[in-house]
């Protein structure tokens, strides 16, 4: 890939790709959690460790052992053991570090190894080349990305919860609504520069 | 080639999945090492244990047994006990067993805190007398189809002191898809007298993990855990008739209080009635000794009642549920005027059932004393 600098690259990833909002991946923990700020922040910030961890894991093992041994087609399997291990870990730490942010976060920390977003991240640094200073940007980029978005749907979904949403509306229905609009909104960005 | 090919690709992944697992067990290794941390016990004795475990497992290591019924599993909410220092909120886990008071007082279960830091628990007395001990079984009777009859022998020089409607664990080894020693917990209903010894007796459920080891592999002669005693479903010393209802392995607190007061002489000194309930003959047990009983003291009353007896049975005792039958005996056999106080073993459906009788009954709620299967 061209040389991009590194700063483009974080913005990009931030806002003119953002990986819910215009690759939508990720979005079954961004449904469930986004209706408590608190929970949602927490999980924001541990996507973000996730992604820089696993992407920093990820880009050596993709550069001296798959593509020496030729065996690229491998990726999916060695990339979901590496970002289940990470989850783990991390849950170890959580556990430890904050008790609180642990159980509030509950079934959803371990589930961030289903979340799809870390192994689109994961699957973009592949096939976009990206050497490992750049995977970790766009894995920081894409981690702060989903972390806004999720944060800014739940500061919403707050004043959503004080008017009258119709029944068969409430909840998801009016989370995904949402989520289209700030789709819609973040397509703004993606005048200003295009990474891929 | 294809061979090697498959061979490289396992290595490959098998390498990539020892990279992972050695970042864990290193982060394991730095995150969960809690180091040695103190815990007080009410404070007078502190002992100084490795953190990381649960609450529960630290204290036994120390020789003090919580009461567990389900074996940590966070199903019972036996194991309560009041932390006095901060380990964190309440877990969901724990909440349901709770009451508003005692999550306020910081009660726990002991199966689910993790001891982290020093820790300060208050623990009653009473439960400082309970021990594992490693026992032998003696003698194994099949009382029913499902209901087997297990003595067990105290380990040489050990006496075991319990009162009538206490219970200990019965611990089996890991056997099968039960990957570790499990223990559930069981009345005795062996004569507390009797020290050297203790009795259970343990219906088979299916798919129990315990009573399916007891009924396909347990065998006589063998080595087995028990902890000891727990509980606190006793006789009360009153005057009062004891109006006792108890089906199935139920039977097991009320054959110890039975022979228990026998062999204190106290058996005739007030009335017992003892309703023991079952759905067919073939569920009977124990029947000639309780006619025995009925027979030789004029306080002592047996009536035994089937639900479902079959068209060929020869039975002719009453008929019907146990809650219908005590409700015709409180009605009309016992004086309403007599002092009564209830004492009922057995599952959480039949001694709801009771309850509601024996209030509709004028006997008043705590005056009816119980053991609830979990």
């Amino acid at each position: 890939m061209s040389y991009v600098d590194p700063i483009t690259l974080l913005f990009a990833s931030i806002f003119t790709s953002n990986i819910l909002l215009s690759n939508f991946l990720g979005t079954c923990s961004f449904i469930a959690i986004s209706k408590d700020i608190g929970s949602s922040n927490g999980l924001g910030i541990a996507v973000i460790v996730v992604l820089v961890l696993s992407s920093a894991i990820s880009w050596p093992i993709l550069h001296y052992v798959l593509i020496p041994f030729n065996m690229i087609y491998l990726d999916l399997f060695v990339y979901i053991i590496i970002v289940a291990a990470v989850v783990q870990a991390l849950e170890m730490i959580i556990e430890r570090v904050s008790p609180a942010l642990y159980m509030s976060l509950g079934i959803y920390l371990p589930l961030i190894v289903a979340n799809c977003a870390i192994l689109g991240v994961v699957l973009f640094m592949e096939i976009r080349n990206y050497d490992f200073g750049q995977s970790i940007i766009f894995g920081a980029g894409s981690g702060i990305g989903w972390w806004i978005a999720i944060v800014a749907a739940a500061a919403m979904r707050k004043r959503i919860d004080k008017n009258p949403v119709p029944a068969g509306l409430q909840g998801p229905g009016i989370t995904l609504i949402t989520m289209g609009f700030m789709s819609m909104a973040f397509v703004g960005f993606s005048g200003i520069l295009r990474v891929q | 080639m294809t061979t090697d090919l498959l061979i490289l690709q396992t290595l490959l992944v098998g390498l990539v999945s020892v990279l992972m697992a050695v970042m864990i067990s290193i982060i394991d290794g730095i995150v969960n090492n809690y180091g040695d941390v103190v815990v007080d016990v009410n404070g007078k004795k502190q002992m100084t244990v490795k953190g990381g475990t649960k609450l529960l497992g630290t204290l036994a290591d120390q020789g003090i047994f919580l009461p567990s019924a389900c074996g940590g599993r966070g199903s019972c909410g036996a194991c309560k006990c009041q932390v006095e220092s901060d380990v964190g909120p309440h877990l969901p886990t724990e909440t349901p067993y709770l009451t508003d008071k005692e999550i306020k007082d910081n009660v726990r279960l002991a199966c689910q805190v993790k001891v982290k830091a020093d820790i300060k628990v208050h623990i009653p007395e009473e439960l400082f007398n309970i021990r594992k001990m490693e026992c032998v079984v003696e003698k194994i009777v099949e009382l029913t189809y499902d209901i087997k009859e297990v003595l067990v022998r105290m380990p040489a020089g050990t006496e075991l002191n319990y009162v009538s409607g206490q219970y200990g664990q019965f611990e089996v080894p890991k056997y099968g898809d039960i990957k570790e020693p499990t223990a559930r917990a069981y009345s005795f209903s062996s004569n507390p007298q009797m020290k050297e010894h203790v009795e259970f007796l343990i219906r088979l459920v299916p798919g129990g993990a315990v009573t399916t080891y007891v009924h396909k592999f347990l065998k006589e002669g063998q080595k087995i855990n028990v902890i000891a005693p727990v509980g606190d479903f006793n006789v009360k010393d009153t005057d009062a008739s004891m109006i006792c209802v108890a089906g199935g392995s139920g039977m097991a607190p009320m054959k110890s209080i039975f022979n228990d007061r026998i062999a204190r002489g106290v058996i005739n000194d007030r009335p017992i009635w003892y309703f023991f309930g079952a759905r067919t003959t073939k569920d009977m047990f124990y029947l000639d000794w309780l006619w025995e009983l009925d027979a030789k003291y004029s306080n002592f009353h047996f009536v035994p009642a089937l639900s479902e007896p079959g068209p060929d049975e020869d039975w002719k005792g009453p008929v019907g549920l146990i809650t219908t039958v005590l409700d015709e005996y409180l009605q009309t056999k016992i004086p309403l005027t007599e002092v009564k106080e209830g004492y009922l073993c057995g599952s959480p459906g039949m001694l709801d059932a009771c309850m509601v009788v024996m209030k509709k009954n004028k006997m008043p709620e705590e005056r009816i004393f119980f053991d609830k299967f979990a």
